[in-house]
């Protein structure tokens, strides 16, 4: 098998050298490598980062293969620059057993385009009322690491302890989807001034917060590990803040779209800017953006959640909650971090490989290019702009809230195991 | 403002004080007439959409229309498109095929009248939607008041009962305080936005300090079952801190008035006596809302391509 030669690259934003890859390592590194046998990949002003990992990922398959199938999740997620995503366990049915993550990590293997990790379900059915086979999902072939009741909440404090206890046995970690249930019935949109003038029902910060609140503590009371999804207020900031300073193992995402949109969008109706938690203030905004520069959240993930134009094209109440994710977010947080100056090179690859991949225990993942490591690399034009086209992502769906949008930021290649997925912007002709 | 009426908040003063002298034109013209009816509006279609039950407003509205001579096709689509069934989309579309000029639209998912205009091309009257708005029972309420008082700036009108789930509370704060009229909400802290801060309005818990400040008085329907989500503990508890009974009316200034969008619910909010008295305008409401509705077709569907500016 010929290499390739990522020729002139800045790596992680520092110093310019040259990568050479050969059988799924990086086999060198350094000024003007000879290409060899080598196809050069002309990389100069472009930026060579650690392959992007998602901990949170909507791939759909089984049940909702008109929105998303592990395929063109893949290939979402290959152009987006990641080389690994977390499948989240709300499919139909459910990633609740052995069987089901199986079958998803195996049409993950099938697709090839990126390493797809399955989370497991903490309850069964997703019904918040008895712990599914956890064990049995650490122990099969998908080596469940992640277990998350996400698009619910698992609200039942007693049940959450038992899952917060139950997976040290593996060195699991429950990621919450924090959502007191009985402050968000019939929400719709983030409580505040705007929901107060649209007329529809408000999903208070306050129902994400206290459940934080009180995951923490029970976290530190059993000292096992909790990642938080989808962080999404100034409140939580403050708590998860106040939650490390106890010592307490406990880890954070944000989404891009909470980095960047607001709940005033919601003005318009159109449900693609519904989504679960829902867009928040401009305080939240900052506050968040604030946090992540800092480190109190630890992560940036998508969400990536397709729709069908049916559960999106309705009433707004009617709608389904999400929004693509993949293609976008690193761009968003160029955008919305790295051009600010809020977070370099290395903090993106922090926050977007390196953390997640140690969270969901992902050992060839995460890792800074170095000669004989994994070759799971991303590499990113940063001067580049692009405007998004919601027809032009890949996938069946459309529910982009950045249609129109002029980002920063071109993927350029994506290197899954030594093997190119994306080339010059496009999936690979093998991938595609 | 556009083609279409789907908020209050969408009518600046000028717009606003059209509609409401257009109505009183129509009071004119009708007038005297043997056939009450003008050609108006002759060979132009009326879609009445009703996703919810409201015999007073679909009424109303089929009404005008027919006294401005268009033609009305009444689309019921109750249960709503929430649950199941065709969608909204499939509905306009539909509504489009057949040549719908305009389309009156009452739904229970708040935005729904917003979602339509992106597959009309007829204009959208928003006849309430959800907990949003309801803005042509805030312009009669505006028309009942300048009729009975003469004018609506400066006038002090405090608006009572379920503000959080009331479109006519909504459509109401924008209008009349377009028109310059200070607004007063008064409710139980539980029957409020949260974000009622930023409204251009004053905020009170107690009935009887604001009633005998005020020159109208505008009384919301307070749904019993709220009491089953805690809103509040019972309906008797309600009635008796925020219900206008006879004791309360009495608090009210000499010139004062007493409206309600209906349906009432007498010996919740309102008694019997209140409703039935001299202060009441709530049959005058019923009355200017066929005239207020005509005013807003009128404007929608005549003159250049149909605007209100």
């Amino acid at each position: 098998m010929t290499g390739w030669l990522i020729k002139g690259a800045s790596i992680l934003g520092r110093e310019r050298a040259d990568v050479l890859v050969e059988s799924g390592r990086i086999t060198g590194m350094g000024a003007d490598l000879a290409a060899g046998d080598a196809t050069v990949v002309d990389a100069d002003g472009q930026i060579l980062l650690p392959g992007l990992v998602d901990l949170h990922t909507h791939l759909r398959e089984p049940g909702r293969e008109d929105a998303e199938t592990v395929a063109s999740g893949s290939r979402a997620a290959a152009l987006g620059g990641f080389t690994a995503v977390c499948a989240m366990a709300n499919t139909d049915p459910v990633a609740d057993t052995a069987g089901v993550v199986e079958q998803v990590w195996s049409l993950g293997r099938d697709a090839g385009l990126v390493d797809v990790q399955p989370i497991g379900a903490v309850t069964v059915g997703l019904a918040g009322s008895q712990l599914a086979e956890l064990g049995a999902m650490a122990a099969s072939a998908a080596k469940v690491r992640i277990f998350s009741d996400d698009g619910h909440c698992v609200s039942d404090p007693r049940l959450m302890r038992r899952a917060l206890e139950y997976v040290k046995a593996f060195d699991g970690v429950i990621a919450q989807h924090a959502e007191e249930p009985s402050l968000t019935a019939g929400a719709q949109m983030h409580e505040g001034a705007v929901s107060a003038r649209l007329g529809l029902a408000g999903w208070p910060a306050v129902a994400e917060e206290a459940i934080i609140a009180r995951d923490a503590l029970l976290a530190g009371h059993v000292g096992s590990r909790l990642h938080v999804c989808h962080v999404s207020t100034a409140g939580s900031v403050e708590i998860l803040r106040w939650a490390k300073s106890k010592g307490w193992r406990v880890t954070a995402e944000v989404c891009p779209h909470h980095l960047l949109l607001t709940d005033e969008l919601a003005g318009s109706y159109d449900p693609v800017y519904k989504v679960n938690p829902p867009l928040r203030t401009a305080d939240d905004v900052a506050a968040l953006r604030q946090g992540l520069a800092e480190g109190i959240i630890d992560v940036v993930a998508t969400d990536h959640a397709p729709h069908t134009l049916e559960d999106k094209e309705c009433e707004w109440s009617a709608a389904r909650p999400g929004m693509l994710g993949l293609q976008t977010a690193l761009p968003i947080v160029i955008h919305t971090m790295v051009e600010p100056g809020a977070l370099d090179w290395d903090g993106v690859a922090e926050r977007m490989s390196r953390t997640p991949a140690r969270i969901a225990g992902l050992t060839e993942h995460g890792r800074d290019p170095a000669v004989g490591g994994p070759a799971n690399l991303t590499l990113v034009d940063p001067a580049a702009r692009w405007t998004v086209v919601p027809s032009e992502l890949a996938g069946p769906s459309r529910n982009t809230p950045y249609s129109g949008m002029t980002l920063p930021g071109v993927v350029t290649a994506t290197f899954l195991h030594g093997r190119p997925t994306v080339l010059g912007g496009k999936l690979t002709e093998s991938a595609s | 403002m556009n083609r279409h009426l789907l908020s209050a908040a969408d009518l600046d003063r000028d717009t606003a004080t059209l509609i409401l002298d257009t109505a009183r034109g129509m009071a004119a013209a009708m007038t005297g007439r043997e056939v009450r009816k003008l050609p108006t509006l002759r060979g132009r279609t009326v879609v009445n959409l009703f996703y919810e039950d409201s015999t007073r407003t679909r009424v109303s509205f089929e009404a005008a229309a027919k006294r401005l001579s268009a033609d009305v096709v009444t689309f019921s689509a109750k249960g709503s498109s929430v649950s199941k069934g065709e969608s909204l989309k499939d509905t306009a579309l539909t509504l489009q095929a057949m040549g719908a000029d305009a389309v009156v639209v009452r739904h229970s998912a708040s935005g729904a009248p917003h979602r339509l205009t992106e597959w009309l091309d007829g204009s959208v009257v928003n006849a309430g939607d959800g907990t949003h708005e309801h803005p042509t029972q805030a312009l009669l309420d505006a028309y009942t008041i300048r009729e009975r008082m003469g004018r609506l700036e400066g006038l002090r009108v405090a608006i009572v009962g379920d503000v959080l789930h009331s479109r006519v509370a909504r459509s109401n704060v924008h209008l009349l305080t377009t028109f310059g009229a200070d607004v007063t909400l008064v409710a139980p802290p539980t029957l409020l936005p949260v974000g009622v801060t930023d409204w251009p309005v004053d905020v009170s818990y107690d009935l009887d300090g604001v009633l005998p400040k005020v020159d109208v008085v505008m009384m919301l329907r307070v749904q019993r079952e709220r009491m089953n989500d805690s809103f509040f503990p019972s309906a008797r508890e309600y009635s008796r801190r925020y219900g206008l009974d006879t004791a309360r009316m009495a608090r009210l200034p000499g010139e004062a008035i007493v409206m309600h969008p209906g349906p009432m619910i007498r010996g919740m909010e309102i008694a019997a006596e209140v409703a039935d008295s001299a202060r009441s305008v709530i049959v005058d409401q019923v009355a200017n809302g066929v005239l207020v509705r005509m005013a807003v077709l009128y404007l929608l569907l005549s003159g250049e391509k149909g605007s209100m500016a």
